[in-house]
């Protein structure tokens, strides 16, 4: 099957209402999961951005920019997770703002 | 007439992700968030790129999402968690954050207005994906497989402090 023709730039405007939603809650939210899971929200609206200026010009070059995206963010939850159980077991909370001193 | 189905997915994208950063309740969250995922998968596969979006579901809404859910099981957070949640959220804090957004999107939204371009309508096979990927760019790959052994190691040296104190008490 081949793909749609939708206008780029729809797709750009869907990518960048994506990123700040994920940025807008990165900020507001004081829970370390929440903050992980905006990061999630940040990373798939870069994949998005990037799939669709691949399909722009038909190569697979995105596909193989999204693979990389994909595996940082892979790397970088589970790195997040783990320090989220270290939160948790030094301050008994996952407030961010108890953590602020980076000193255990 | 197909074209439609992809504003559907992008609305759904859009509702999913929006409830998803804004309950108080992780588990809910979670859902939204891998039905948003969902969506962004269905956009994929519309713009031509069926392996993203074979990988979007499986790592992304399968395999990340999973580690989420273990970790929110494992802490518990419970009835008073999602209270402090609720407190956290009133709308005085949104105010800030909010405008601060919204300005940069804006700014977004004015650069990448007036193009006109299409997306070309073809699909880009896995084949064509897997040559590009271990061609021109097998030098990414490898640093890639770094980063998921720098990942893999950080990963297990936090767990394993946390598994081994947690025993003793």
């Amino acid at each position: 099957m081949g793909g749609l023709q939708v206008p780029l730039e729809h797709v750009q405007i869907l990518a960048a209402i994506l990123f700040s939603m994920g940025m807008l809650g990165l900020m507001l939210r004081r829970n370390i999961i929440f903050m992980l899971m905006s990061l999630e929200v940040m990373l798939n609206a870069a994949a998005l951005a990037f799939i669709a200026a691949g399909a722009r010009w038909g190569h697979a070059d995105g596909q193989v920019i999204f693979l990389l995206i994909l595996s940082v963010a892979a790397a970088e939850v589970a790195v997040g997770l783990g320090l989220v159980l270290q939160v948790q077991r030094h301050f008994k909370t996952l407030d961010m703002d108890a953590a602020r001193r980076l000193r255990g | 007439m197909t074209v439609w189905l992809f504003y559907i997915a992008s609305v759904i994208a859009l509702s999913a992700t929006g409830l998803a950063l804004t309950r108080s309740n992780a588990a809910h969250a979670l859902i939204y968030l891998i039905v948003s995922l969902l969506a962004v998968a269905v956009l994929f596969f519309l713009m031509g790129a069926p392996f993203a979006a074979a990988l979007e579901i499986v790592i992304y809404a399968g395999a990340i999402m999973v580690l989420f859910v273990f970790v929110i099981m494992m802490l518990n957070l419970g009835q008073e968690g999602e209270e402090r949640e609720r407190q956290w959220l009133s709308p005085r804090f949104w105010v800030v954050p909010g405008i601060m957004t919204a300005l940069l999107l804006l700014e977004l939204l004015l650069a990448l207005r007036g193009s006109e371009a299409l997306t070309s309508g073809f699909a880009v096979s896995p084949k064509e994906v897997g040559l590009a990927l271990f061609g021109p760019y097998v030098l990414a790959v490898e640093i890639a497989s770094m980063l998921l052994l720098a990942g893999l190691v950080g990963a297990y040296h936090l767990g394993r402090r946390f598994l081994v104190r947690g025993g003793q008490h």
